[in-house]
């Protein structure tokens, strides 16, 4: 979605030779890799140069002939407008809420699920079952299944005539990105606990540490890399949310759970609006990227320095 | 979020469209129709295989999408010159609109050249409003204007009588009164769903009969004027006190099924709901109910017009076969189709006057046929507003930001009904954006 540059002095050296003959070799050895790169560029940086390219002018496409050049205004407009930072705010609290109760979750059932026991994996397949789900399928079961007011799950187990999707939309969707994320982050956290070596667990007991003194001090800090990427990728994920809210709120009511896809959607085809909407894209993808910029800092930090397991 | 701009970005680069008359050989032509999922527009999808019988070589592929998105779609095609559909449905806030941007077909040519369509059968008003320049562009599928179904039984025992030109005020009074919680009636079905075609368009009618408008005759915005706040405080606390459950996300369909299943006394709506309240299928109340006209406070008439349309796109293929269906699905024989097929009840109304002929459809349609063809009639600025604005449109404001302003205020007033914030705040928000909308007009006059 955005272009990230990998920090410098991440990136691992490819060669020990001279340098001029190593720059040779490596171009040489990179040119068939040509094609796929203009291409790669072509569909990605040549839009986005557009949408910039948009973002300055004022153009609505329903009013022919009112395209023209307006330099900043545009983006003056999308801070001083109430409704945008209103999406901003949504969009920051379903992301880091959704991100960090779904890693919660995921990192419990994933203990759970570390252990043997009969039928471990009838039970680990139920529960990816909501990850494999499609978006707009999983939405909708929500909306009508479990929150309706008339026919809802909620309705009929407590017996309350709450219309969630009005009275608390974005705790509502909410609900259902952690549903469907939740698995995601199990699988992460799983893998590295089951990667953890037995001999370190063997040694710790041995020691005589307790259950909690052995998670806290030994698999707490090598999970810590599964944790960040999970993050990283839920995260990703998870600020460009629309299936649900496209689908169970329409963003509403009023702009109660608009968040900035959703919300830039509704600028560009609803409103018709490009200058305003492609100066919102922007924004995002620059937030965005210094957000993911930073996220990967920490994530290059993590993978660099050895995680405490031999 | 990118991909949809890279998407608009492409759309706007390469206007090709996907070819969508494509010829499969041996003279097979398929004709792409956009339409809105509404009940009528579903009869016509299912009575296809006439016109395909009587056409032989012309498939029908439909489009069929729920009111905003069939909106989005087809605007963002026809604005881009994009060429997917050959005949699109729109509504008479577009049809003047786009005929002036010159994106649409002039279809006075091919309607005299169809023997036995005579477009002078249809309804004055509704005509004019698909007109630019005294040529239509457009021709009406259905037209409706907006009146109150009430339970005749429910006034009856509780002692109210429906007056022959209700006000708001009464209106307000008797909602009131017929506001049952133990029975699970509420007083009136208002709608309260975001929107500037759902919620917006029964508020500005109540808004333009307290003497409100969105602009005066210079574009500047009024949406804080006395008037205004009047009105936006009589609609959102008549909704919140005596209205139905969950009313800031019910709509047109909502409010029927509330309705129909006898859960409101009276609703506050399109005339075109007659094909929800009166069809023994789905409604419980057939044979109860009473309409009255669009209830009025400074004004004499305040229903709205509207009207959904089938039109051609000057970008389209194949105009010929386009007209042929679009004749087909609006002509006098098709009433007929459709009442002896589905029942009379689910003719589609108020379009043409022979229609109202029709001894069948008469007897059928006793109890609305006539209030629909009055508000109709007296759909227009002159009865339903105190003074002319600037623009075109009853219930909606007919500039090309309004669909995106309307649905903007819509959603403030959706959160003034769900109590999540005040009717000022709402006010003051929606003023904002109308400001920006009325200075572009400002420039452009001054």
């Amino acid at each position: 979605m955005s272009t990230l540059s990998v920090p410098a002095g991440t990136a691992p050296a490819t060669t020990s030779r001279t340098e001029k003959k190593a720059t040779n070799k490596t171009g040489k050895r990179r040119l068939p890799l040509l094609p796929a790169l203009i291409f790669v560029i072509a569909v990605t940086q040549i839009p986005f140069l557009l949408t910039l390219f948009y973002s300055f002018q004022s153009w609505n496409l329903v009013r022919p002939g009112s395209q023209h050049f307006v330099g900043l205004q545009n983006y003056v407009d999308v801070f001083t407008d109430s409704t945008f930072l209103g999406a901003l705010l949504n969009t920051v609290v379903l992301t880091v809420v959704c991100v960090f109760v779904s890693l919660l979750l995921g990192l419990g059932l994933a203990i759970l699920l570390d252990r043997k026991f009969a039928g471990r994996g009838f039970v680990r397949t139920l529960l990816i079952t909501p990850f494999l789900i499609l978006p707009a399928a999983g939405a909708l079961l929500w909306k009508t299944t479990m929150f309706d007011p008339t026919f809802g799950l909620l309705h009929f187990v407590f017996n309350t005539d709450v219309d969630w999707l009005s009275q608390f939309p974005l705790a509502a969707v909410m609900a259902q990105i952690v549903w469907q994320w939740t698995p995601f982050m199990m699988l992460l956290t799983l893998a590295g606990l089951q990667s953890q070596s037995k001999e370190v667990l063997e040694a710790a007991s041995v020691d005589g540490a307790n259950r909690w003194r052995t998670f806290f001090s030994i698999t707490l800090p090598h999970l810590s890399r599964f944790l960040q990427l999970a993050t990283l990728l839920g995260a990703i994920y998870i600020v460009n949310s629309f299936d649900a809210i496209f689908l169970m709120t329409q963003g509403g009511p009023g702009t109660a759970s608009t968040n900035l896809p959703f919300y830039i959607y509704q600028r560009a085809f609803e409103g018709f609006d490009i200058g305003q909407s492609s100066a919102m894209g922007v924004v995002v993808v620059i937030l965005t990227m210094i957000v993911a910029t930073f996220a990967l800092r920490l994530m290059f930090r993590a993978f660099s320095v050895d995680g405490g397991t031999k | 979020m990118r991909k949809l701009l890279c998407l608009l970005a492409a759309t706007a680069l390469f206007v090709t469209g996907c070819a969508g008359a494509g010829s499969l050989g041996n003279g097979e032509r398929t004709l792409v129709v956009a339409i809105v999922s509404n009940a009528q527009m579903k009869d016509a999808i299912s009575l296809k295989g006439e016109f395909e019988k009587k056409n032989p070589g012309v498939n029908l592929k439909f489009v069929s999408l729920p009111e905003n998105e069939a909106r989005a779609k087809i605007t963002a095609s026809t604005a881009t010159q994009g060429g997917e559909f050959d005949v699109v449905m729109i509504s008479n806030y577009e049809a003047p609109q786009w005929a002036a941007n010159g994106w649409l077909e002039n279809l006075e040519p091919h309607m005299k050249a169809t023997p036995g369509y005579d477009e002078n059968d249809f309804i004055p008003s509704i005509r004019d409003s698909l007109s630019y320049q005294n040529q239509m562009y457009a021709v009406p599928f259905y037209g409706e204007s907006s009146f109150v179904a009430y339970r005749k039984d429910l006034f009856q025992k509780a002692g109210i009588t429906m007056p022959a030109h209700p006000t708001w005020a009464q209106i307000a009074e008797y909602a009131a009164k017929l506001d049952d919680k133990q029975a699970g009636v509420a007083g009136i079905c208002l709608r309260g769903k975001p929107g500037w075609g759902e919620s917006l368009a029964p508020f500005t009618t109540v808004a333009n009969t307290f003497g409100a408008q969105y602009f005066d005759k210079d574009w500047n915005a009024k949406l804080t004027s006395p008037e205004f706040t009047k009105a936006a405080n009589f609609y959102v606390n008549l909704v919140r006190e005596h209205g139905e459950v969950g009313a800031s996300s019910a709509g047109f369909t909502e409010c029927g099924t509330q309705y129909a299943q006898g859960n409101v006394a009276m609703w506050y709506d399109a005339t075109s709901m007659t094909g929800t309240t009166e069809d023994p299928s789905t409604s419980h109340v057939v044979g109860k109910n009473g309409y009255a006209p669009a209830p009025v406070d400074k004004t004499q008439a305040s229903g709205w017009l509207y009207a959904w349309s089938l039109a051609i796109p000057k970008v389209a293929k194949d105009k010929d076969d386009a007209w042929k269906f679009m004749a087909w699905m609006t002509d006098k024989e098709y009433a007929k189709k459709v009442g002896e097929a589905y029942g009379w009840n689910r003719v589609p109304p108020g379009t043409r006057k022979s229609v109202y002929e029709i001894p069948q459809y008469k007897d059928a349609a006793k109890a609305y046929a006539q209030p629909t063809l009055d508000g109709i009639a007296n759909a227009n600025q002159q009865k339903t507003m105190v003074s002319a604005p600037p623009y075109p449109g009853i219930q909606f404001v007919g500039i090309p930001e309004f669909q995106d302003l309307g649905t903007r205020v819509s959603q403030q007033l959706s959160a003034a009904i769900a109590g999540q914030t005040s009717v000022a705040d709402a006010l003051e928000q929606s003023q904002k954006y109308a400001e920006t909308v009325g200075k572009s007009y400002q420039e452009v006059a001054g």
